[in-house]
């Protein structure tokens, strides 16, 4: 490691960005924000459909659209895959923090966390689109 | 001395913080954290996979809220998942919005937003009553 240096540099390409040295570890930070943010605005959206609930069937019964739609589908699918990654990776970050040691391993840990995520998401997109084929 | 035209938080630029606010910020969001990984991750899956989307409707949920327990499930996933993710929201824009002005800003809407999904879940979750026709549901 070279002494530390801060460059702040605006416009940085995303892709250089992603060059960086950080590797695992960042690309998986990038992740859990996207996927956070992700998350939060679904939050958003189902707190205010489950508040219509509060009108009686008619209008609740008409959004239902939006989680039924082949589209609605599709986000469901990322919505599957942002819950599951922040879930596991956050599983991976609570591990670190409360056993300091294993930050010596984090690569490895990404790996192992990608090996678990990758057959439980495929399964569960599946079958979250089977009803589609049906 | 400055005046009071200046603000409180203008004032504070540069100083260190006080108190343990992030620290605490940091303990909440891993307790937090383990607590949606039972209560969220099961949420998704029983709705979307045991359920699945074409079966939920207005009866569904109607059913779901005549038992107390449900209703409590469903606030604490209310109160941690949005507790935890405007957290979230507010260590991010800590990090991208540089300007002071814009920060205060950002935080103020997203508390204020915090503040009313908060109150218009927990309203629904403890006030929801079945019309009668729905009522005798088993």
């Amino acid at each position: 490691m070279t002494a530390g240096r801060i460059v702040y540099t605006r416009g940085r390409p995303i892709l250089a960005g992603l060059r960086y040295r950080g590797r695992e570890g960042m690309w998986t930070w990038i992740l859990h924000r996207a996927t956070g943010l992700g998350i939060l605005g679904f939050l958003l959206l189902h707190i205010f459909d489950i508040f219509l609930v509060g009108f009686g069937p008619g209008l609740f019964e008409e959004l239902l659209f939006l989680y039924r739609a082949w589209w609605a589908r599709m986000l469901e699918v990322f919505l599957l895959f942002g819950v599951l990654f922040h879930a596991l990776n956050g599983a991976r970050i609570i591990v670190q923090d409360f056993w300091p040691k294993l930050w010596r391993w984090e690569r490895q840990l990404v790996w192992l966390e990608a090996a678990v995520f990758v057959p439980v998401f495929l399964w569960g997109a599946f079958l979250f689109l089977r009803p589609l084929f049906d | 001395m400055t005046t009071p035209a200046e603000s409180a938080f203008a004032r504070r630029i540069g100083r260190p913080p006080r108190g343990n606010f992030e620290l605490y910020s940091w303990l909440f969001m891993r307790l937090s954290g383990v607590v949606l990984l039972g209560l969220a991750v099961f949420h998704l899956f029983w709705m979307h996979i045991v359920l699945g989307v074409d079966n939920i409707d207005f009866s569904v949920v109607a059913e779901r809220w005549q038992n107390p327990l449900w209703r409590l499930y469903d606030f604490f996933l209310l109160l941690f998942a949005l507790t935890h993710g405007m957290n979230g929201l507010r260590i991010i824009l800590d990090d991208y919005l540089r300007r002071p002005g814009w920060l205060v800003a950002a935080k103020s809407v997203a508390f204020l937003c915090y503040v009313l999904f908060l109150g218009m879940g927990a309203y629904i979750i403890f006030t929801f009553t079945p019309p009668p026709e729905l009522a005798a549901l088993p």
